[in-house]
């Protein structure tokens, strides 16, 4: 077979009707094109929900829970052990929310080649005053270049800098929520009033705002040592362990053993955030139909006018075979024809998807509760791209089968002597 | 080499539709190397039947035929496509050129099909032909601006592109006035003498079949 010149005729009889093969690769450009600018706005839409929530939530939280201990005293006696033991009333025992041995679990942890890295946390409830208002609140007290490392804090601080923590002494990053109801600014003084009753006073540094109102009403950052002094505890005082893991999909295999290993409460993102994992793939999914279907409908364009054609072209196919073209040949030269259309048309979707993707990506997109979005996002991935263009050459090779089979199976004969 | 180029052995052939009406009854005949042949007779009495038969694009038939000793009966689609293309000639009343290429690639075409040339080679013997037939100057021309003699003359010329054992003719100059068939008529004669080119033509012109070296005559079916 001579490929060469089968793909030639291809084009020579693309060129004769070179209105209809536009429109046709038009239909499969404009399929191509929305397929990857849908995939990429909806993916980048998910990747910023997501981001809201999976950037600045631990793989593993590292915590002590409140609760009574599994293992009871009558439990160990040789005396009882043959029966069944009937406890009421029990009271969980408070150990504290601290972490024991804290500085060898994190030694042990940054040892662990799973481990992206860790960041160790104070979190605890305070009261802010500030003139005579006093708001609930948390204050959680950070290791501040772990926590920008690993949870990118400083993409939420929307005034001053995160930096500073660690620079000024008995300071505070505030959410913006709690800034706004007590009317402070940079500069100015709070008060901070802990569970045990002890008052200090904490100079706000920076404001941040995670997009989220239940938190930014809430919580504030301040350096583990300051949390550690207005607690009045020791230097080794910690109460969470955040863990960042190099796979993600590790994560509750993982918490379950860290918790056996270090006798201590874990939870894995999984768990704690199962519904986030859910409307993405659903919203992928839509945007995966939504997009494979007008490819579809550009595949029966496309085989419409491939038929059509083929009524056309009853006296070239008739002569191809008389001279020497095998029906294996014509069928090939349609589904050639076919391809270049859906080669044309992917192409062209491509470049055309990348550049409304683009344009999308400039439009303004502001909203309050999301500081650092300023456009509306997309994700550009290159998988996108290449699965536009694999189903566009997929639907113009089965819309052309068809016609191309019928092509290939005229009967030379009966067109020469209808005439 | 066989010492025909073409062997018919009684062939048959009937159409079912709407009643078995026989069109072909036990047809035997042969033609020889670089002989002139015309087969004539009315319309209807079989001869483009017969034809299609010949070229191997019609497969539905008894009996059994040979081109140059080589049994075609039986072949596949594939195969019968690869004499056509390699052994056999076409030239077709309605010239049958494709019109989306030009008339230089027309008569390129089935050279670059069997690939036996390079397609410089292809070119240059194609040039070689259209100059012949005084059609070098159309050459670049597509073939809807050509005259029906002139898209004869090219039709000649791809049909002698592969250097084919027989050209077959369907009424070649049917379409044509007295004058245009005479030129094509006197290609033929040419390309007998000079090439020793074997020449099956139907026709139901008495005039043009008189002048080739033999006649077959057809009747309802059968050679008289």
């Amino acid at each position: 077979m001579n490929l060469k010149l089968l793909i030639e005729i291809s084009i020579g009889l693309l060129r004769a009707r070179i209105k209809q093969s536009i429109v046709a690769a038009v239909g499969v450009m404009f399929g191509v094109c929305m397929f990857v600018t849908l995939l990429s706005f909806m993916n980048g839409l998910n990747q910023m929900l997501d981001g809201l929530i999976i950037n600045r939530t631990a793989h593993i939280r590292l915590y002590n829970e409140i609760k009574q201990s599994t293992d009871q005293p009558v439990n160990a006696s040789k005396a009882y052990k043959e029966n069944i033991n009937f406890i009421h009333s029990i009271k969980p025992k408070d150990k504290g929310k601290a972490i024991y041995n804290s500085e060898s679990i994190m030694h042990a942890l940054n040892q662990d080649s799973r481990v992206l890295g860790i960041a160790p946390k104070i979190n605890t409830p305070i009261f802010y005053s500030a003139g005579g208002i006093e708001l609930p609140g948390l204050i959680n007290g950070i290791d501040i270049e772990a926590e920008q490392k690993l949870f990118y804090l400083n993409d939420y601080v929307i005034e001053g800098k995160s930096a500073d923590l660690s620079i000024v002494n008995n300071s505070i990053l505030l959410g913006n929520g709690v800034a706004e109801k007590l009317m402070v600014e940079i500069g100015d003084v709070i008060y901070v009033t802990t569970a045990q009753g002890t008052i200090s006073a904490l100079k706000v540094i920076g404001l941040v705002q995670f997009g989220l109102m239940e938190i930014d009403n809430t919580q504030s950052y301040t350096s583990i040592q300051t949390a550690q002094k207005l607690m009045g505890e020791s230097n080794n005082y910690i109460t969470d362990i955040n863990i960042k893991l190099k796979d993600l999909s590790q994560a509750p295999a993982l918490a379950k053993d860290y918790a056996k290993r270090f006798e201590l409460d874990a939870i894995d993102i999984q768990t704690a955030n199962a519904q986030f994992e859910t409307g993405s793939s659903v919203r992928s999914i839509i945007s995966y139909a939504v997009g494979i279907t007008l490819l579809i409908v550009a595949g029966f364009g496309i085989y419409n006018i491939l038929n059509m054609m083929i009524y056309e072209k009853m006296d070239t196919i008739a002569i191809m075979k008389a001279t020497g073209f095998s029906g294996k040949d014509v069928k090939y030269i349609f589904i050639f024809l076919s391809l270049i259309i859906g080669i044309a048309g992917g192409v062209f979707g491509l470049a055309f998807g990348y550049m409304l993707s683009s344009i999308i990506d400039q439009i303004p997109f502001e909203t309050a509760s999301l500081p650092t979005i300023k456009t509306y996002p997309i994700y550009y991935n290159p998988t996108y791209y290449l699965i536009g263009f694999t189903f566009a050459l997929l639907t113009t090779y089965i819309a052309g089968l068809l016609p191309a089979r019928k092509a290939g199976s005229i009967d030379p004969v009966e067109i020469i002597r209808g005439k | 080499m066989s010492e025909f180029i073409l062997d018919a052995r009684n062939i048959c052939k009937d159409f079912n539709d709407p009643v078995k009406i026989e069109i072909l009854k036990n047809l035997s005949f042969t033609v020889r190397h670089g002989e002139f042949v015309s087969v004539m007779g009315k319309s209807g009495c079989g001869k483009s039947t017969l034809l299609y038969i010949l070229s191997t694009m019609d497969t539905d038939y008894k009996g059994e035929l040979y081109l140059n000793g080589e049994l075609l009966t039986g072949k596949n689609d594939a195969q019968l496509a690869q004499v056509r293309n390699e052994k056999i000639g076409f030239v077709f009343q309605f010239h049958y050129l494709l019109n989306e290429f030009s008339i230089l690639k027309n008569v390129m075409i089935p050279g670059l099909k069997l690939g036996k040339y390079s397609a410089e080679e292809i070119e240059q013997r194609a040039t070689k032909h259209l100059d012949t037939l005084g059609m070098k100057d159309h050459m670049l021309k597509m073939p809807n601006q050509l005259s029906g003699g002139q898209k004869q003359r090219v039709a000649i010329a791809r049909a002698l592109i592969n250097d084919p054992l027989i050209i077959m003719g369907d009424e070649p100059t049917g379409n044509l006035d007295k004058q245009n068939s005479d030129l094509v008529f006197d290609i033929f004669k040419d390309l007998t003498k000079e090439l020793k080119q074997t020449l099956l033509i139907v026709t139901h012109d008495g005039d043009f079949a008189k002048r080739t070296d033999r006649i077959i005559e057809m009747k309802d079916g059968v050679i008289i």
